[in-house]
């Protein structure tokens, strides 16, 4: 029986978030989450429920409450500035046609 | 892969929590007009938040129900390769719940929550699983009439406004497909072979044709809540557009089988360029939404009986990786 | 088959039925316990489970399928898969006692699966080496599907051992019921020697030590009790089986046997 000291087991196993390399050479890409009771269970469900069809060959698992996210209502601030900054995208640069590879 | 217009089955409209802004909505609406995906930490309205936990926790109740129909052919699959195959599809059903069941938790609903209310009755899902599989057809047909009616569903919400929705509704939409193929081949497989086996095909077919075709849900003009989930993009498309397309793909299908649709009022309509059928019986639709089907008892106290005689292992689980945190901390 | 008889054949013969029977033991305890986790599917404590359970049962039918299409070819009466899956009666099939045990509670069942994986562990590793090359090749893949099986289970083996008071104790109730059952995993007979001095299995008696070095660290680490050696009656690997096969067989050969001949 559970501990009356404990929290409730209705909440359960806690979340992961999992993130999955499918191939080498790419990034590590979110794909859902997880419950599992520990890190390594974790690991396992997350390769029992989203690489059944080889998705992958490499998996993190990150406990949900340990991302740290950054706000949408700050998105003006975070992330605003960065569409008047044109310099950063290749795009704004005018190449002549001569020059490959660029 | 199960997923029933449930939630345009005429109840109120939820109510918009106090203190939100018209700003605020025509924004949100705004972005949603511009085919702008809706992240979980985004500003949304209260009825959108809640109308996405219903219909995302039915779909995922009902592949986690639908686990059990097929389910119980596993140890008795007539041959080893059906075997592997009808495992591996209850699994990516299960699997389907799973990341259903993440992508409601991200609107700030535990899975633990949802999952309560499944096993208390409480919650809703697909009608169709409280139907029996009494014979090895009954497997052909889930995979060809029941699979095919919730691919025609579930694409359209490939695009819907929730991303982690849309994002789930992809990776299902991707594992589908050979889930309809698996099924189809069965019936085919029966179809051609024995007496018994054509027998046992076309009582399949008609036990499941009416259930499957009801599984859109009811006609638009008698629910509520349609318009709304069209606005919110969270339904592309009508009961009735969906269910006329499913028909008009499986009639040939059934005719290649050389099977016959338990409907003596299907006929090729010459004008409108599709098969209309006979009137659907709502009666029996409603009364197996109520609980009174042949097996909602059984398939909520099979999970009731699953999650109970778990108890213990999962308590388990906690206990260790409490005892392993603690041995840690004492070792640092 | 005895061994009177089987000293009668010519040697090649002789050396052909032992590794039939060597083969069938292999596939019929994959095919039986894969089998038995399939009755799990829909109803493991939690969904995750559910999959996990299921994955490891498409690992150990696909064993299955490998294995008697190969023990089928060495046999040369055109029998597949599917004729010997479906069409033998319990005394005919050679599986371990152990795989046919009822799934019992999740942890009598981690028990079972566990006691398993760390037999196949040894056994596939030893026939990566076999002068069988089919074999060599069957062992390669499926030892990579037992790491994984064997990860599973050992870790819920601990889970379960050094979890609550409860789990302790109906985890170490299975491991003393289903102890007697192992006697037979590493007791050697002439089809075991026969596939030694043949070069296409190491011998069975070399394997036990490590085998059981191993089962000693994980009791350890689950905090439970090696029961122990029991002597057993039992013999699947000889075709003499518990009750239970029978009613395993009855129901995965049912639809075969009620329309013989028919196509699935």
């Amino acid at each position: 029986m559970t501990d009356p000291g404990k929290p409730p087991l209705a909440l359960g196993w806690p979340l992961f978030e999992v993130f999955i390399r499918s191939r080498a050479g790419l990034e590590h890409k979110h794909v859902g989450s997880v419950h599992a009771a520990d890190a390594r269970m974790a690991i396992e469900h997350a390769r029992d429920v989203y690489t059944r069809r080889q998705e992958g060959i490499s998996i993190w698992v990150v406990a949900s409450l340990d991302i740290i996210a950054s706000d949408p209502e700050e998105a003006d601030a975070l992330f605003e500035p960065a569409r008047d900054k044109v310099y950063r995208h290749p795009t704004f640069y005018v190449i002549p046609d001569e020059v490959k590879n660029l | 892969m199960y997923t029933q217009a449930l939630d345009t089955h005429g109840k109120e409209p939820v109510a918009a929590a106090p203190g939100e802004s018209a700003v605020q909505a025509t924004r949100f609406q705004n972005r949603v007009d511009a085919d702008e995906k809706i992240e979980p930490k985004d500003w949304m309205p209260e009825a959108y938040r809640q109308t996405l936990i219903r219909q995302i926790s039915q779909h995922a109740h009902s592949e986690i129900v639908g686990m059990l129909p097929e389910g119980n052919w596993i140890t008795r699959a007539p041959s080893l390769r059906r075997k592997a195959v009808l495992i591996a599809k209850v699994q990516d059903e299960g699997g389907h719940g799973m990341y259903l069941y993440s992508a409601a938790e991200t609107l700030g609903v535990s899975r633990d929550q949802l999952f309560e209310q499944l096993l208390s009755g409480a919650a809703k899902y697909s009608s169709i699983f409280n139907y029996p599989t009494p014979t090895w057809a009954d497997v052909g047909a889930i995979g060809w009439l029941v699979d095919g009616a919730a691919i025609m569903n579930q694409i359209p919400i490939c695009r819907c406004s929730y991303g982690p929705y849309a994002r789930a509704m992809v990776r299902i939409c991707k594992e589908e497909s050979f889930h309809q193929r698996q099924g189809f081949e069965i019936m085919l497989t029966l179809a051609q072979g024995s007496a018994a086996q054509r027998t046992m095909a076309q009582e399949a077919l008609n036990r499941w044709w009416w259930p499957s075709i009801m599984m859109f849900g009811p006609s638009d003009s008698d629910s509520k809540h349609t318009a709304q989930s069209m606005r919110w993009k969270i339904k592309r498309f009508s009961n009735d557009e969906l269910r006329q397309k499913f028909i008009d793909v499986t009639v040939p299908q059934a005719h290649f089988l050389g099977l016959t649709i338990p409907d003596a009022q299907l006929r090729w309509d010459e004008a409108t360029q599709h098969y209309l059928g006979g009137p659907i019986d709502w009666s029996e639709f409603n009364a197996v939404l109520r609980g009174n089907g042949p097996c909602n008892r059984e398939r909520l106290q099979a999970r009731r009986a699953a999650w109970e005689a778990g108890r213990w292992v999962r308590e388990a689980a906690s206990a260790h990786a409490e005892k392993l945190t603690r041995r840690r901390a004492q070792a640092a | 088959m005895s061994t009177a008889v089987a000293a009668a054949v010519r040697p090649e013969r002789a050396l052909n039925e032992a590794l039939l029977r060597y083969v069938l033991r292999l596939a019929d305890t994959s095919l039986v316990l894969g089998q038995r986790l399939g009755e799990w599917v829909g109803h493991a404590p939690a969904l995750e489970e559910d999959l996990g359970l299921g994955n490891l049962a498409l690992d150990l039918i696909g064993q299955a399928r490998l294995l008697l299409s190969y023990a089928g070819q060495i046999e040369g009466r055109e029998r597949d898969e599917d004729a010997l899956a479906y069409l033998r009666d319990a005394q005919e099939f050679f599986n371990l006692a152990l795989a046919e045990q009822p799934n019992g509670d999740f942890g009598c069942s981690i028990v079972r699966q566990w006691l398993i994986d760390s037999w196949q562990l040894e056994i596939y590793t030893g026939l990566q080496e076999s002068a069988d090359s089919r074999l060599a090749a069957i062992a390669a893949k499926a030892l990579k599907e037992t790491r994984y099986h064997y990860r599973f289970s050992s870790g819920w083996l601990v889970r379960l051992g050094d979890g609550t008071a409860e789990s302790h104790a109906r985890v170490q109730r299975a491991v003393d019921d289903l102890w007697r059952f192992t006697s037979e995993l590493f007791a050697p007979d002439e089809v075991d020697a026969r596939m030694a001095s043949a070069g296409i299995a190491p011998p069975l008696s070399s394997q036990e030590a490590r085998w059981s070095a191993r089962v000693d660290e994980d009791l350890r680490a689950a905090t439970l009790q090696r029961p122990a050696t029991q002597p057993y009656p039992w013999h699947g690997k000889r075709g003499v089986h518990t009750e239970h096969l029978g009613y395993v067989l009855a129901e995965m050969q049912h639809l075969q046997r009620t329309y013989p001949g028919a196509r699935w």
